[in-house]
This record gives C-alpha cells, structure tokens and sequence, in this order.
C-alpha cells in the first residue's frame, strides 16, 4: 500500500511513524536539523521559511514540554502558532475529531501538530486530509497513545549522531517501561532504520511488549547483563500510574532493580551516553548522579529537538 | 553536457578576481570573508587565505530562498557558519556566479541576522546579466551572455583546481 506519509514524489507530506519511512529520508531529516542548530545561537534566531503559515497545535492530552518545542520551533520559521486547549474547547462539547479538523482547515491551517490518547488518531486526520484533497495542510504525530512519537525519535536518532558520529557500530539499550512508551517503539524503528546492528530492551517481564525479538531487539530482564558494553542508553520514563495497576511493586523496587545508578553506568562502555525524554523521575528510573554527570546528554537532547521539529515542519510545508 | 565556444579558465578568472580584491580592499579595517556555499564558499576560503583574512564564514540561504513555496526546502542544505562578530565588519560576500540577484539578497538578509554589518561587498567570478533585482557586485572577474537555458557551474577537482562548465538545464 502506498505509505500515507509521503507524496508521490516521495516527499514526507506528513510525519506520523519512523516505521517504514525510508532511510533516506530520515537521514536527510537529521541533515536539515543540523542546518537548524545554529540558528538558535544567533542575534535573530528566526528564520524567514514558515511565514505567512499557520501551525495550529492540537493537544487533546497535555505535555507542556512537547507542546512548548514545538511551539518554539514554529516560532523560529516564522509560522504563526495558534495553541488549542481542547479538553476545553468544543471536544468537550461533544465536536467530533474531523469536524474539528474540518472547522480549522477551513480557517486556512497549514500544518496540524497532534498529541492524542488514543493510538492512530493523527492517520486518521491525515487520511481525512487525503480523502478530501488537502493536500497542502500537513500533520505531524506529537505522540499519539502507545503507538509512535515520531519527532521524539528523531531527536534521539540526532542525539545519537552527534555523540557518536556513525550508527554502524553501536550497540544501544532501551530500559524500563517499554510496554507502554511510544518513544520506545519510535526509537526502535528509528535505531534499525539507520542500521545500527545492537538494539537491546531491558525492563521487567511485566513491562516487556510480546514480538520485540520479531523487531530485532535484544531483551534483557537483568539490567546488569544488558547494561555489559553499550555505547547508548535511553532511559524511559517510569509513569506513576503503573504503580496502581499492580505492574510492578513499588518505586523503590524498580529503582532497585532497574535504576541506572553510577556503579551500573560503569558496567557500560566508558564513553557510553545516557539519554531520558523527560520529564525525569530522579531515585525511580535514574540516579542524580547520573542524570546530572559528565555522561548524560538530556538537556543537549532538548535542544536539538527544536532543531529536528524545525527541520520536519519545514519539510513538510515546503513538499 | 555541453561546451559551448565560451572559453572560461577558472583558474585564470579566479587570479583576476583575487588581484582585484587585494587592490580594492587593501587596508580595510575589521574585513571579513564570507561565500555563498558551494562555488561561493571555495572562492572565499582560498581569497580570505591569500589576503591573510580571519574573519571568514559560509553561508547557505536555503532558509532564505523566495522559491521555498514554489520548489520547498533544498535537499541538500548545509550548516552557515560564521566565525566573527557581524555588528561593524565590512564583508566581502563571494558567489561565484552573479545572475538574478535572488541569491544575493538572500545571503543579505542570512548576514543581518547574524548581526548589523558596517558594509556588505559583493565578488564574483562570472557576472552573467539576467538580473531580476537592483543588484551590483564590486568585484567581477568576467562579464558574459549565457543564455537562460544555460547553467554555469564552478567545480573543484579533489585537487582543488577549479573549473567551469555550461550545462543545459
């Protein structure tokens, strides 16, 4: 089936998954960003690329730090940013999600981006979009339920080209909440993408997807066996809320077990980088003393963020 | 590709341009270098290194084209770097073929936004006419008529010699 993410030039029209997005197209992602990242060091950190456009920001879940990044980035293209509230907008009131969509494309939104609970609701606008031939409005996936979040991904993929120059060679681990992270299944798509021969996945049983060993994925439950020579390590975010759902015992338990403390850091390669998404939960999932060492990379991954969003935004609005 | 009867040696062209530069700019306080990437950019490494410049930077204005809308974003774009503090230099810009003009005023408006410059200067290697907007350069190794169809492009050999050929669109 013809991907929905890409024109029939081949062109990213929308951003919803890295899976099955070509390599070069991801590549040329990570080669645009980099053009981005010193505009952010400039007198004037804006570029003139997005004016005229109107980038409306679509969360029907909240993540201040998503919407925010991505906020900034329009900002830097020079696209005007309209924020909408929708748990307290006409959702509530009872508008379905495409009447939506069809009320703000008629005020000549440009792009849509979308952060939804539920998995596959940004295919769902985009699909709409291509039904009722809108071509030049585009959408791009803030994270949507367990499924993607395909801009999370990248960052991490620019994160891992910066430190480590070539995926080629590096063996990368995931740990934790793997079961219920869309940034877990983004980075996995991403890391065998762009070819990386070692993608491990460590966390409890109870917190393990079925069908990883199909992706290509390593899976460790001893966090000290998967730790042994990794170059990367993204640490996920352990959400509160899986405590109550009797998935794991307590927060001292997990940090136990699968806390990334210095002595576990060392069982890594000396230059090994640790990455986190954010927001931290500091003595659950990562020690202080790792998240604010020498070998953390978590605040330089914000960073770059804005540049990979610049990037994809400006992209798909000029496709 | 073809050769048309131009008979273009870049080499000999890029001596001209540089003994212009070096007459025209010769004691010139805070002088900076800067090329438009790609044919741009080796001009203004080998000028800014024969005037002993080192202020120098390249820039790519893909950020700034006005053809975004039309033809969006190039594939190939390439970080702009700029080594030196903008506010009060005077900078030579180094393109190798001046044409429309568009290209010009695009790195114009990349340069202000690095800061607020003394003067901007314009070299090039080949003016071709075909000017679209009020556009002059101060330095010009060579005047000539290519037709619309025609594109001039400077290469470099891995050597770093260069050369120009007429490619048809």
């Amino acid at each position: 089936m013809h991907n929905p993410q890409l024109n029939k030039h081949g062109e990213l029209q929308h951003l919803l998954t890295i899976e099955g997005l070509p390599r070069a197209v991801v590549t040329r992602i990570l080669d645009t960003a980099s053009s981005f990242v010193g505009v952010g060091d400039r007198d004037v950190k804006k570029v003139p690329l997005m004016r005229g456009k109107s980038v409306f920001n679509l969360f029907f879940e909240n993540s201040t730090r998503t919407r925010t990044t991505f906020e900034i980035a329009s900002k830097r293209l020079s696209a005007d940013v309209i924020n909408l509230n929708i748990s307290a907008s006409s959702a509530s009131k009872g508008e379905s999600l495409l009447d939506t969509i069809d009320n703000l494309a008629a005020m000549h939104a440009d792009m849509f981006v979308v952060r939804h609970a539920q998995s596959g609701a940004p295919y769902l606008i985009a699909k709409h979009l291509i039904d009722t031939h809108q071509p030049h409005v585009h959408v791009v996936n803030a994270g949507d339920g367990r499924h993607a979040h395909p801009t999370q991904g990248l960052l991490d993929m620019y994160t891992i080209r910066h430190y480590k120059k070539d995926f080629s060679n590096l063996t990368v681990a995931v740990v934790g909440d793997i079961l219920h992270s869309r940034v877990a299944r983004s980075d996995i798509h991403g890391l065998t993408t762009l070819g990386v021969p070692e993608v491990r996945a460590i966390g409890p049983r109870t917190l393990l997807p079925t069908g990883l060993e199909q992706m290509g994925v390593r899976v460790f439950t001893d966090m000290n066996e998967g730790l042994k020579g990794v170059d990367v390590i993204i640490m996920l975010r352990l959400q509160n809320e899986r405590m109550s759902g009797a998935l794991l015992p307590s927060a001292q338990e997990y940090f136990k077990s699968y806390g990334l403390t210095p002595e576990r850091l060392a069982l890594a390669k000396p230059d090994a980088i640790v990455m986190h998404p954010g927001p931290m939960n500091r003595g659950v999932e990562i020690d202080s003393a790792v998240a604010d060492g020498a070998q953390a990379v978590i605040l330089p991954q914000v960073t770059f963020g804005i540049a990979v969003r610049m990037a994809v935004m400006s992209m798909l609005a000029g496709s | 590709m073809t050769m048309t009867d131009l008979d273009l040696d870049a080499e000999a062209l890029y001596a001209q341009l540089e003994q212009q530069v070096k007459t025209g700019l010769a004691g010139t306080s805070r002088l900076a270098i800067v090329g438009i990437y790609s044919g741009g950019a080796w001009l203004a490494e080998r000028l800014a290194r024969s005037l002993g410049v080192t202020d120098t930077g390249n820039i790519d204005v893909s950020f700034y084209r006005d053809d975004y809308a039309q033809k969006g974003l190039h594939p190939d774009v390439r970080p702009s770097q700029i080594n030196f503090d903008v506010n009060g230099a005077t900078i030579l810009l180094v393109d190798d073929v001046l044409y429309t003009g568009r290209t010009t005023r695009a790195a114009i408006n990349t340069l202000f936004d690095y800061g607020r410059p003394a003067k901007i200067m314009l070299a090039a290697l080949i003016d071709r006419g075909g000017r679209q907007l009020p556009v002059a350069a101060d330095y010009v190794a060579k005047q000539i008529n290519v037709a619309d169809h025609e594109l001039l492009i400077l290469q470099k050999t891995d050597d770093g010699r260069l050369s120009l050929t007429v490619d048809h669109a």
